[in-house]
């Protein structure tokens, strides 16, 4: 794997109406280590991880909200980076796919992802793999979806079916439709973890 | 994306102070940030509203319930109060975006996200919506998701929302506060026609800061539910949705509220259906004869007109599941 690309340097402001931008401090815990940034408050999580923390496990697909290649945890939560003004996540713990394993050591879903070939090009593998994380979390916490059998049935807990991960997942599109094995790798974490 | 300034509100007084002046209020950023980035939409301040608290739901005396404005899409979906009471709330969001989007939306932001049609989202095209006076490219240009119901030559779009489909059907209050005072709405009154101009979507005046969304409780032993129909299984804006609750005693109809989503220029509440449905027998024939009677209304286009089938089928077997349901315990 390649070294960890260099933070690029800070792009010139882009003169306002005022002829100015007011920065804005920006701190995230991002894969566990703190970064402080000083950010034009147009900058979403999304650029400020790649093009100013040099963190580029994170993808860029449409920047629109409508392909789910950026999505990061945000306090455990998964989100949608293009669309998270980073200012307005100051002080978020943020988590990468990189922070959930290495090549050397890699996480359960990341081994899972592998052994079930589940990935093609990859670009949309780190936003599939924080997504899954996140929707995994939320599934424990009994959240329902669009197919669960009975919203009010709120005592059941729930059980992924791939019915349930297809639907959960809908989020994230693969432009290499790996979606078969993408379904089956998140089915094996749910169970080993269960 | 033009420059804006960033300011964060501490608490509701605090926003308001921040409000006007070219500032417009930041809350989970779905449909802001992406409006700012396609030059949709500019600002000179953001304010953001996220840390002002109004993040939880109460449950009211009697059933009823108070989302706070900052409540999450997916936070709202999952609470077991709203689960129980009003699944036909927690099925609209559910139906609605992703699992990672409805982690960001808030109640607030969802009522006023901006219409979806193709010409307001394209800068380079004429939209009266986004460049008041400009006219309407989707009378004549891509017309397959145009409004059906109380159609106009100013503007053909749809309000994109699930959850308000079902706010409108509950008759949901949004309650609000600003330059105007504190303010009670009803979902049924917040929207503007598209007659009435299209310019704004709804009535609250520049600064009004929505507080919370009271659901009133709906009558024991009243079904509820949603249903949307969309070009893929899931991720998809509704074609057409339906939200229904139905309140049957011995086979009668005692209550009936019906939304329509993606027929109109506003959320729709299907009231000439309601009417027809209330104090008739729960059976398919009455079903068809009421939503006929509303479908009498639709004024489909050249492009749209598979709406009108598709919402008659819609909302009749959601109305057959739910005397069914009710039929069942
Ligand atoms: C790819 C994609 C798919 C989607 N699919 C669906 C779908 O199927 N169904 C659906 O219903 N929605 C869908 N959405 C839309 C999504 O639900 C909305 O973008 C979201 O609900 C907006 O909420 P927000 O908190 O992010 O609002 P923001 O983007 O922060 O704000 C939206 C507007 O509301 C104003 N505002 C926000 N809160 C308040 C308040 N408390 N008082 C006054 N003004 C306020 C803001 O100033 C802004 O004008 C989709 C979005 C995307 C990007
Ligand atoms: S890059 Fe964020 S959803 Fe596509
Ligand atoms: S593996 Fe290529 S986009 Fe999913």
């Amino acid at each position: 794997m390649a070294t960890p690309a260099a933070p690029l340097p800070p792009r010139p402001a882009h003169p306002g109406a005022a002829g100015r931008v007011e920065t804005v401090p920006v701190r995230l815990r991002v894969d566990g280590v703190d970064r402080e940034l000083d950010l034009d408050p147009r900058v979403s999580v999304l650029d400020a991880l790649r093009d100013r923390l040099g963190v580029t496990s994170v993808k860029k697909g449409c920047d629109h909200g409508q392909c789910g290649a950026c999505t990061v945890l945000a306090d455990g939560r998964r989100i949608l980076s293009c669309l998270a003004l980073a200012a307005s996540y100051d002080g978020a713990e943020v988590t990468t796919s990189a922070g959930l394993g290495a090549p050397d050591r890699l996480g359960d879903l990341q081994e899972a992802f592998v052994a079930r070939d589940a990935l093609q090009c990859g670009y949309c593998t780190p936003g599939q793999i924080c997504s899954a994380e996140g929707m995994l979390a939320e599934a424990r916490a009994g959240m329902p979806s669009h197919v669960s059998p009975d919203v009010r049935d709120v005592d059941s807990p729930v059980e992924l079916t791939d019915d349930e991960i297809r639907e959960r997942m809908s989020g994230n599109l693969c432009r290499c439709g790996a979606y078969v094995n993408i379904v089956a790798a998140i089915g094996d974490v749910a169970r080993a973890r269960s | 994306m033009r420059p804006f300034v960033y300011e964060r509100a501490t608490d509701v007084a605090d926003a308001l102070d921040r409000a006007g002046d070219g500032a417009v209020f930041l809350a989970g950023g779905t449909n802001l940030v992406d409006h700012l980035r396609l030059g949709v939409r500019s600002a000179e301040r953001l304010v953001d509203i996220t840390r002002i608290g109004l993040d939880e739901v109460e449950e009211l005396p009697g059933g009823g319930l108070r989302v706070g404005a900052l409540v999450r899409n997916s936070d709202l979906a999952a609470h077991p109060a709203l689960r129980r009471g009003f699944p036909v709330v927690a099925q609209a969001l559910l139906a609605g975006a992703s699992g990672q989007l409805r982690n960001m939306a808030t109640t607030g932001g969802n009522l006023l996200q901006r219409t979806r049609c193709v010409y307001f989202q394209d800068v380079t095209m004429p939209c009266t919506k986004r460049d008041p006076g400009s006219g309407c490219s989707a009378l004549e240009g891509y017309a397959a998701g145009n409004a059906i119901f109380e159609t106009s030559p100013r503007c053909m779009a749809v309000h994109p929302s699930d959850l308000c489909v079902a706010l409108v059907a509950l008759d949901a209050v949004v309650r609000t506060t600003g330059p105007a005072g504190d303010r009670e709405i009803p979902m049924t009154e917040l929207y503007r026609r598209a007659e009435d101009g299209p310019e704004t979507d709804t009535h609250l005046v520049p600064g009004e800061l929505i507080t919370h969304v009271d659901l009133p409780p709906l009558a024991p032993g009243t079904r509820s539910a949603y249903r949307k129909v969309r070009e893929r299984a899931s991720y998809a804006f509704a074609l057409v949705s339906v939200a229904a609750a139905l309140d049957v005693v011995d086979g009668r109809v005692r209550d009936a509220r019906l939304g329509f989503g993606g027929v109109c220029h506003r959320p729709f509440r299907a009231r000439r259906a309601e009417e027809a449905l209330v104090g008739g027998p729960a059976d398919a024939a009455a079903f068809a004869a009421a939503i006929d009677a509303e479908l009498a209304h639709a004024r489909p286009g050249r492009d749209n007109a598979a709406k009108v089938p598709i919402l008659r089928n819609t909302a009749l077997a959601v109305l057959a599941g739910l005397a069914d349901e009710g039929a069942r315990s």
